[in-house]
This record gives structure tokens, C-alpha cells and sequence, in this order.
């Protein structure tokens, strides 16, 4: 799938933005502080959640006006043409638009996917356990997009047991009524979990790649994850005493942690090379990338932030010729036009400048 | 026109706040209830007193009437054994439109949440556990909403009466005049699982 129209207003830094594109990757070439990756966060909306800043609706709109901002694209994919649109006025939250009908979320998973690589997630091994795990849910709700509403229904009935919890409240009822809830959730977003680190196996076992590959395993902070619904729900009552005197729950999908091997080296993923490592989070985004064209019939929508800069000439064109073999439209960044020109005419470039606060895009695929 | 204390505008602020209507809406049917003074603007006015008078919740159901028992708990037919427990009395007016369900009803008056303060006590859990024994109920309809919150209730309920009455909810899958294109995967899903065969 590509976007073959994109238009920002108001959005960060760019003030009006209309492009005309193909299906080719999009290399983005400027300064830094221009705007360039304000680009590619537009276009990070264009999956379900909150785009790759995770930032609020307010916080993207256009400083100093403070105006709300929209932003609207063309997708053409295995389901054909979608016009999709994001509109947030005065501070509000982000409406989504499909096809000029008011649309979910959960509508919009189903037609476009939108992976990405940003630097904010070149700590991601060595960090805590949070980020992985929402790195482990972008990947699974990439391949099932009902992913989303069965955490929201963890969330919510895992915060009512902890606020029970909290209280003290001994009511075992209501604990087992929550616990229910919990583990018919839990218990499939686990499954969910396995069935994506599954597809990521497959697709790395299956591809000739410059990249190298990552075994991944998910694991709990102590203990075990039950596997089904009956052995969560079990779990779950075993554990409440120790619960209240935590004031939080102990055991769940909610505790699992993505464990990542650098298989060729055998080495722990959080004990290799920044380099490395980097190049383990591209694998994994290339190989989800594969598993996806098999899956919808069209690639993905690649976003690729300041990745080039810290490939060797080698690994860069490695990666240029493996994004052109899927057929993915990776949207890359990069601060010189030098960095893409291994791609040469296989990609369409937009250069991006800054003018007394408002971003400039120039090149092939802008229309004035 | 906007004078403070006229009670023409007291009158559009009051209406402006009830549920589906905003202030231009308020303003035009304020405006017809004075034309319309002698058929619709007195009746109104003391049909809203009288209403305002003796309007009560049911003592047994929680349902809204004006005695302290409601007409449903009052019929001898009603007592057929089958007990319906809904959210609201919203629902249970659903439920009544239908004219389908021939037994009687127990409103909670919402679901549990321990965010928002709503325990088994503020939902007139214990009156319901306590009709079980007193109405020689046979079998309780769980006719509760399909979120999380609706299912924790029902949930909480069933655990507590399982041993004691048959216990049912209502079905969920494909409305009726649905097209399958338009449902979303959850409703299918629970639609195929409760297959009926032909």
C-alpha cells in the first residue's frame, strides 16, 4: 500500500503541505530542525494510535496560531482507494475520517498499516520493559488489528481489580467477575502476542537479507505466563492475596517482556554493539514488513527516521535494494541527498527547508 | 429579550438542558408551547406537576412509577418465575416496547465500578438477591450491556446465583435486518459460536 496524496495544514511546523506521489520510497532530505521528521509523523497517523511521537492532538498543531490542524491522504492498497483524513480543532481530540465518513480506530487498522523505526527506539533493548512491550503490541496490531480493543478491555478491567486492591475491598465476587474479564482478554492477547513473534520467525527464516536476524521469545518478570484463558483465571485468584499487599497486579500479559537474541552471535540483543543493535530493530521491521505483503497482499508503509545516517555505505544499499524488492513506500530521512543516492531514480525525493519558522517541501512529487 | 428573571427565559435555560435539546431548540419549542398555550402549554405544565408530585422509583424493581410498587410488580400474571435484570430503566423500558417478555424486571441502576465508586451496595445488588427467595423466581435474564463493565456485573451476579436459579443472558450476534458486510469481527465472531441449527 502507498499514499499517493498527502496534504498537511497546520500541522507542526508545515503551515501547507500538498504532495502528489507514487508508489516509490520517499527520501527526505534537510537540516536538521526543518521539519523533516514532523513529516513522517503525519504520516505515522495513518495506523491506529496516537503517531510514532505519541504526542496529543494539541501538541501538533502549528505554534504560534494554536489553530487545530488536519491532515489528508490517498491510500491505495489491496482494498483499493481510501481517502482518510485527521482533523483536530481548538485542542480536541483527533477525529478520523474514512472515505469522508467519521471512522474508528479500529477501521482504520484494517486499511492501512504503517510501520516505523525512529530514533527515540535506539534504547529500545536496554531500556525497560515498557517500551518493548509496546514496540511487541505495534507489531501484533499490525497483524491483527482487533489487538487494540482487546487491550483497552485488559486495561480497564486490570485498573478496576487494582483499584479493589488498593481499597482493600474483599468482595471475592466482584475480584472473580474482574478476573473473568481479564483473563478472556489477556489470554487472547497473548495468543496474539505468540501468533506475531511467530510470523516475525517465518518471515526471517524465509528472506535472503543483509540484516542480521533476532530470536525472540517473550518472558515474564517472574514466573510464567499462563496459556490459557481457565490457567490466567486461575493465576489470577492465586495471586490476589499477594496483590493487595502490592496494591497492584502481580501476573498477566501485562508483565511480559519481548526477550531478543542476536541469533548468529548468540549474544543477549541488550548486550550488543548500538550499532548492532539498530541493525536487530531494522531486521525485525523488515521482516514484519514481509510477513505483511504475504498476509494483505501489499507491503506496508515504511517510516525510516534518520536511519541511513548510521549505516555504512555497504548496509545502506543493502537496505535501499531490500525496501525496493518488497516494494514497500519507505519513507526515509536523512540530513543530505548524498545519503540516497544509492536509490538514484528508484525513489522520489522532497527536500525540506525552514523559512522564519515555517517548513518548506520542494521536489519531485510537490505540487505548488 | 434576554432579561434576567423573565420567566419565558428561565423557561428556554431549563429546557435547553434536557437531553437532545440545545438552546435553539429550546427556544423554538418554548416559543410553540405559548402559541399553543391553551392545548399544550397548561397540560404540559400540570401534567409535569403531577408527575412531579408522585413520581417514585419501585420499591421491589427500581423501575419509575407513581406508587411505591410499580403496575409490573403488582401483576399476579407478571409473577411467572422469569426475573430480568437490566442497567436502567431506559432498558426495561426497551424491553417493554417489545412486549415480548411476559415476566418482571430488576433495574440496577447501573454497573460496577470501582473507578467510579459503584459497588455491589449502590447497585441494589442485595434487593435482587433477596427477591430470588421472596418471588419464587425460577430463571434470571441477564439483559446487561456488552462492555466491560456490563459483563464484570453480570458476571459478579451469575457467581452469586448459580447454585440457586437458572441463569441466562440475552444472545448476541447479527441484528435483525443486519447485513454481515457492516458487522465488525467481535459480533461475528459471538454470532457464529451462538449458531443456531436449522
Amino acid at each position: 500500500m502507498y499514499l499517493s496524496r498527502l496534504t498537511l495544514s497546520h500541522f507542526r511546523s508545515h503551515k501547507r503541505v500538498a504532495l502528489a506521489l507514487d508508489a516509490r520510497p520517499v527520501a527526505i532530505f534537510g537540516p536538521n530542525g526543518t521539519g523533516k521528521t514532523n513529516l513522517i509523523e503525519a504520516v505515522s497517523l495513518f495506523s491506529p494510535g496516537r503517531g510514532l511521537r505519541r504526542a496529543a492532538a494539541q501538541d501538533m498543531a502549528r505554534r504560534p496560531e494554536s489553530l487545530g490542524w488536519k491532515v489528508t491522504g490517498e491510500i491505495r492498497g489491496a482494498t483499493g482507494l481510501h481517502e482518510i483524513g485527521f482533523v483536530s480543532e481548538g485542542g480536541s481530540a483527533r477525529q478520523v475520517e474514512i472515505d469522508g465518513k467519521p471512522a474508528s480506530q479500529i477501521a482504520l487498522g484494517r486499511l492501512a498499516r504503517t510501520l516505523w523505526l525512529i530514533p527515540a527506539m535506539d534504547r529500545l533493548w536496554i531500556e525497560g520493559a515498557e517500551g518493548r512491550r509496546r514496540f511487541l503490541d505495534r507489531t501484533t496490531l499490525s497483524f491483527f488489528p482487533d489487538h487494540a480493543q482487546l487491550a483497552l478491555d485488559y486495561e480497564k478491567a486490570m485498573r478496576e481489580r487494582n483499584r479493589l486492591l488498593k481499597e482493600q475491598v474483599r468482595d471475592g465476587h466482584w475480584y472473580r467477575a474482574l478476573e473473568a474479564q481479564m483473563a478472556r482478554s489477556g489470554a487472547a492477547l497473548n495468543a496474539n502476542r505468540q501468533a506475531a513473534l511467530l510470523r516475525l520467525a517465518r518471515a526471517q527464516a524465509d528472506a535472503t537479507t543483509a540484516f542480521p536476524a533476532v530470536e525472540l521469545e517473550l518472558v515474564q518478570s517472574e514466573g510464567a505466563m499462563p496459556e490459557t484463558e481457565t490457567d490466567l483465571r486461575h493465576a489470577l485468584e492465586e495471586s490476589r492475596f499477594r496483590d493487595i499487599a502490592a496494591g497492584r497486579t502481580l501476573v498477566g500479559p501485562h508483565r511480559t517482556d519481548l526477550y531478543g537474541v542476536f541469533a548468529a552471535k548468540g549474544v543477549p540483543a541488550a548486550e550488543s554493539s548500538t550499532g548492532e543493535q539498530k541493525a536487530l530493530l531494522l531486521s525485525l521491521i523488515l521482516a514484519n514488513a514481509r510477513a505483511l505483503a504475504g498476509d494483505i497482499g501489499a507491503p506496508p508503509i515504511l517510516l525510516l527516521d534518520e536511519v541511513a545516517a548510521h549505516l555504512d555505505a555497504g548496509r545502506r544499499a543493502a537496505l535501499y535494494d531490500e525496501i525496493c524488492a518488497l516494494g514497500a513506500q519507505a519513507w526515509l530521512t536523512g540530513t543530505g541527498p548524498e545519503l540516497f543516492a544509492e536509490l538514484g531514480a528508484r525513489a522520489q525525493m522532497l527536500e525540506v527547508t525552514e523559512e522564519s519558522g515555517e517548513s518548506r517541501v520542494s521536489g519531485a512529487g510537490s505540487a505548488p | 429579550m434576554s432579561r434576567r428573571n423573565d420567566p419565558i427565559e428561565a423557561l428556554i435555560e431549563l429546557m435547553a438542558r434536557l437531553p437532545g435539546l440545545g438552546p435553539r431548540s429550546a427556544r423554538r419549542a418554548v416559543l410553540y408551547l405559548i402559541r399553543k398555550r391553551a392545548a399544550l402549554l397548561v397540560p404540559l405544565a400540570a401534567a409535569m406537576q403531577a408527575v412531579a408530585d408522585s413520581a417514585r422509583p419501585c420499591l421491589n424493581c427500581g423501575n419509575v412509577g407513581t406508587s411505591d410498587i410499580c403496575e409490573i410488580c403488582q401483576s399476579e400474571a407478571r409473577g411467572n418465575g422469569l426475573l430480568c435484570v437490566v442497567e436502567d430503566v431506559a432498558d426495561l423500558w426497551a424491553m417493554e416496547r417489545s412486549g415480548v417478555f411476559r415476566g418482571r424486571y430488576h433495574v440496577l441502576g447501573g454497573t460496577l465500578s470501582a473507578l467510579d465508586g459503584v459497588g455491589p451496595d449502590e447497585l441494589r445488588i442485595p434487593q435482587l438477591l433477596s427477591r430470588i427467595e421472596a418471588e419464587g423466581v425460577s430463571e434470571v435474564i441477564l439483559a446487561l450491556n456488552a462492555t466491560v463493565d456490563g459483563q464484570t456485573t453480570a458476571h459478579y451476579i451469575a457467581d452469586q446465583l448459580e447454585d440457586r436459579v437458572a441463569l441466562s443472558s440475552l444472545a448476541q450476534g447479527v441484528p435483525i435486518g443486519g447485513e454481515l458486510d457492516y458487522l465488525d469481527d467481535g459480533t461475528i465472531t459471538a454470532a457464529l459460536n451462538a449458531r443456531k441449527r436449522l
